[in-house]
C-alpha cells in the first residue's frame, strides 16, 4: 500500500505534467471546488493521521486547535528542517516528487483558510529548494497558486524559505523564530503557535509527510486511510531505513508491519548485510532509545513487534522505544554502542541553543565524559554520571532537545552498560582501531 | 566596504524575496539573503554583514546575532571548494571516519583548515539528512554520496583541475 511514494519512480514526476497524467492535484480541485474548509479538516481528522516529524499528535485535532479571529491572516508552515540523525525520508520525498508536498499544502492550507504559506526547508537542502521552488512556480502557471484558484475565489501564495544549519529548528516554535529571521530559539508554550505563531498570528506547522498524506485523505475519505494500519497507528509511514541493511534507503510501510518483516524482507531492508548479525537498532530518530536485537523484535510479553506508535513503545523505557520520525538505524555485531551514543551525544551538544542551562551545560558534560570512556580514560562511576546528568536534562527544558539529548545515553547504558564498563576495565584493548565488545551468550556474539 | 554591493540582478532577486512577507517583517528575509551573500563573497565578513543590515533596514547586530548561530555561515575565509563531511553515526556505520581520514590525508589538512593553495577547506558537519547514502558529504549545494576512499579521489581530482 503506497500513498506518497506510488508514483515516485515514474520518470518526470517532479514536473507537474506527468504529476498530473499521474493523478497529481485532483485533491485541490475536489478540496477547493466541493468541499468546505471544515469538512477537509474533519476528513484529516477522521483519517487519524499523526504527526510524522516525531511527536506523532493528530494532525486533525492540531488544525482544530487554530485560532481564527476576524481580520487576522493565519498560517501554515511546513517544517522541512529534517535535521534527527537516520532520517532522510522528507529529504527524499520533496527531491523526488515536490508536487506531491505542493499538492498537500494547497489542500491544508484551503482547509486552515490560510492565504500565505510556507515551506521551511533545512538550508543544507538548497538543490531541494530549487526542485520546489521551480514546482511552485508550474503550480502558479496552472492556476493552481495565485490568487483565484480554479476560479473559487480562494487565493494562496506559497514560499519555501531555507533555514541555515540548526537542527534546532525542526522545533516548530524554534523554526516559526527562525522564519521571522532570529535565532532558532524555541518559545515559551503557551501560548501555542495555533494562537500565536508566525508574527504572532495563528499558525499551524506541520511536517512533510504529514502535510503530504492530506491530499490522499481528502481523495479517498478519512475513514479509507483509518482503514489502513493498526489501532490508532492508522496509514502508511515514511522509513528512513540506513546502517548495516542489504538495502538502505525509504521505504513506505502501511503501519502495523512487523518490525522482522522491515528488517529481513526484500520487499524493504532485505537483511542484515552479509555475514553479519543484528545487534541493536535505533527505530525512530537518534533522540529515541537504542534497542538490542532482542528487544527491537519482540515485546516484553513475547508478542513480535510491529512499526506501529503503540507497539513500539510496549514496555516502556525499559525494554521499549519510539516510532518518532521513523528513522531506522541498524546496526550490526561490528558496532561499538560506546562510539555510536559518542556521536549522538556530540550532536546534541553541538545543537542545543544554550537557551536552558540543563541542556546547554549537561549536553556538554555528557559529550565530554563518553568522549572520555571512548578513548579509554572512563572511569567506572562516569558511567553514573552519565545516567544522572541525562537525567536532570530531562524534563527541565523549554522544548524537547533536553530530552532528545538524554535519551540515547540512557538508553545505550540501560541496554549496553557491559559495553561501556568494558572500556573502562579494559582501555587498551577497547581502543585498538576496529575493537568491539562481544557480549558473552548475545545473539550477536559470534 | 564600499565595493560590497550585490549585482542588480541580486538586488532584484532580494527585493522578490522581502515581498515574500508582510510590510514591516523584512527580517524573515534575512537567511535567504545571507545565504545570496554567501555565495557571492564565499563568507560572512562583518563588512558583508553589515551590507545585509542595510538592505533590510535592521542594525548590524541582528545580523551577526543570526550569522552566529546558524552553522551553514563561514565567518571566516573560506577556500574555494568547503567540503561539509557528515561526522554523525549513521554516516560512521557506513564507514565515514575511514573515508574522512582518507580526504584529510589526500588534502594534507585538518577539519577546520584551508589547503595552502586555498582551494579546499574542510569542515565537519551534523547529519545531513542522507543516512541512507552514506558516507556523505557535500560542497556548496551538490552532495556527494556512497563515498569511498576511491570515489573521494575522483572528486578531488575533478575539483583539482
Amino acid at each position: 500500500m503506497k500513498i506518497l511514494t506510488q508514483h515516485i519512480d515514474v520518470p518526470g514526476i517532479e514536473t507537474i505534467d506527468v504529476f498530473m497524467k499521474n493523478g497529481g492535484y485532483k485533491a485541490v480541485e475536489k478540496a477547493i471546488k466541493t468541499m468546505t474548509p471544515d469538512e477537509v479538516t474533519e476528513e484529516v481528522k477522521k483519517s487519524g493521521l499523526r504527526g510524522r516529524g516525531g511527536a506523532g499528535f493528530p494532525v486533525g485535532m492540531k488544525w482544530s486547535f487554530l485560532a481564527k479571529p476576524e481580520g487576522v491572516p493565519r498560517y501554515l508552515v511546513c517544517n522541512a528542517d529534517e535535521s534527527e540523525p537516520g532520517t532522510f525520508k522528507d529529504h527524499y520525498l520533496m527531491w523526488k516528487t515536490p508536487h506531491t508536498l505542493i499538492e498537500g499544502m494547497i489542500v491544508s492550507s484551503f482547509a486552515l483558510g490560510a492565504n500565505t504559506s510556507y515551506i521551511y526547508v533545512r538550508g543544507e537542502l538548497m538543490y531541494v529548494i530549487n526542485i520546489l521552488e521551480k514546482a511552485i512556480q508550474e503550480a502558479y502557471d496552472k492556476g493552481l497558486l495565485g490568487k483565484n484558484i480554479l476560479g473559487s475565489g480562494y487565493d494562496l501564495d506559497l514560499f519555501v524559505q531555507p533555514g541555515g544549519g540548526a537542527y534546532i529548528c525542526g522545533e516548530e516554535t524554534a523554526l516559526l523564530e527562525s522564519l521571522e529571521g532570529k535565532r532558532g530559539n524555541p518559545r515559551n508554550k503557551p501560548p501555542f503557535p495555533a494562537v500565536k505563531g508566525l508574527w504572532q498570528s495563528p499558525t499551524v506547522v506541520n511536517n512533510v509527510e504529514s502535510i503530504s498524506a492530506t491530499s490522499w485523505i481528502v481523495n479517498n475519505g478519512g475513514d479509507a486511510y483509518a482503514a489502513i494500519g493498526v489501532g490508532r497507528s492508522t496509514g502508511t509511514k515514511l522509513i528512513s531505513a540506513s546502517g548495516h541493511i542489504k538495502k538502505p534507503g525509504v521505504y513506505e510501510i502501511p503501519l502495523g508491519i512487523t518490525v522482522e518483516e522491515f528488517i529481513y524482507s526484500d520487499a524493504y531492508c532485505g537483511g542484515i548485510r552479509d555475514g553479519h548479525k543484528l545487534k541493536a537498532v535505533v527505530a525512530g530518530g537518534s533522540s529515541v532509545p537504542i534497542l538490542s536485537a532482542e528487544n527491537i523484535l519482540t515485546t516484553e510479553a513475547g508478542e513480535k513487534r510491529l512499526m506501529t506508535y503503540e507497539s513500539l513503545s510496549e514496555g516502556g523505557f525499559a525494554t521499549g522505544t519510539m516510532l518518532g520520525s521513523g528513522g531506522f538505524i541498524v546496526m550490526d555485531e561490528t558496532t561499538c554502542i560506546v562510539h555510536n551514543t559518542l556521536t549522538f551525544a556530540r550532536f546534541y551538544h553541538h545543537e542545543s541553543c544554550g537557551q536552558c542551562s540543563p541542556c546547554r551545560e549537561g549536553t556538554g558534560w555528557m559529550d565530554k565524559v563518553i568522549k572520555r570512556i571512548e578513548t579509554g580514560k572512563g572511569r567506572m562511576e562516569d558511567i553514573d554520571l552519565l545516567v544522572d546528568v541525562a537525567k536532570k536534562i530531562e524534563g527541565n527544558t523549554i522544548c524537547p532537545l533536553g530530552d532528545a539529548a538524554s535519551w540515547p545515553v540512557a538508553a545505550a547504558i540501560r541496554h549496553f552498560r557491559d559495553e561501556f564498563e568494558w572500556h573502562v576495565t579494559h582501555p587498551e584493548e577497547a581502543t585498538k582501531p576496529g575493537a568491539v565488545y562481544m557480549r558473552p551468550g548475545a545473539s550477536w556474539t559470534k | 566596504m564600499s565595493n560590497i554591493v550585490f549585482p542588480a540582478e541580486t538586488l532584484d532577486l532580494v527585493k522578490k524575496i522581502i515581498a515574500r512577507y508582510p510590510e514591516g517583517k523584512q527580517k524573515s528575509a534575512l537567511l535567504p539573503i545571507l545565504h545570496l551573500a554567501q555565495a557571492e563573497w564565499k563568507w560572512c565578513s562583518p563588512e558583508v554583514m553589515d551590507y545585509v543590515a542595510s538592505l533590510l533596514s535592521i542594525s548590524s547586530i541582528e545580523v551577526y546575532e543570526v550569522a552566529t548561530f546558524y552553522t551553514m555561515f563561514h565567518l571566516e575565509p573560506v577556500g574555494e571548494h568547503v567540503i561539509e563531511y557528515c561526522r554523525t553515526g549513521p554516516c560512521c556505520l557506513m564507514g565515514g571516519v575511514e573515508v574522512y581520514d582518507h580526504l584529510k590525508k589526500r588534502l594534507g589538512i585538518q577539519t577546520g583548515e584551508t589547503t595552502k593553495d586555498g582551494k579546499f577547506t574542510i569542515k565537519e558537519v551534523e547529519c545531513l539528512a542522507a543516512c541512507g547514502w552514506g558516507p556523505v558529504f557535500q560542497i556548496r549545494e551538490k552532495y556527494y554520496m556512497h563515498l569511498t576512499n576511491e570515489k573521494v579521489d575522483q572528486i578531488i581530482d575533478e575539483l583539482s583541475k
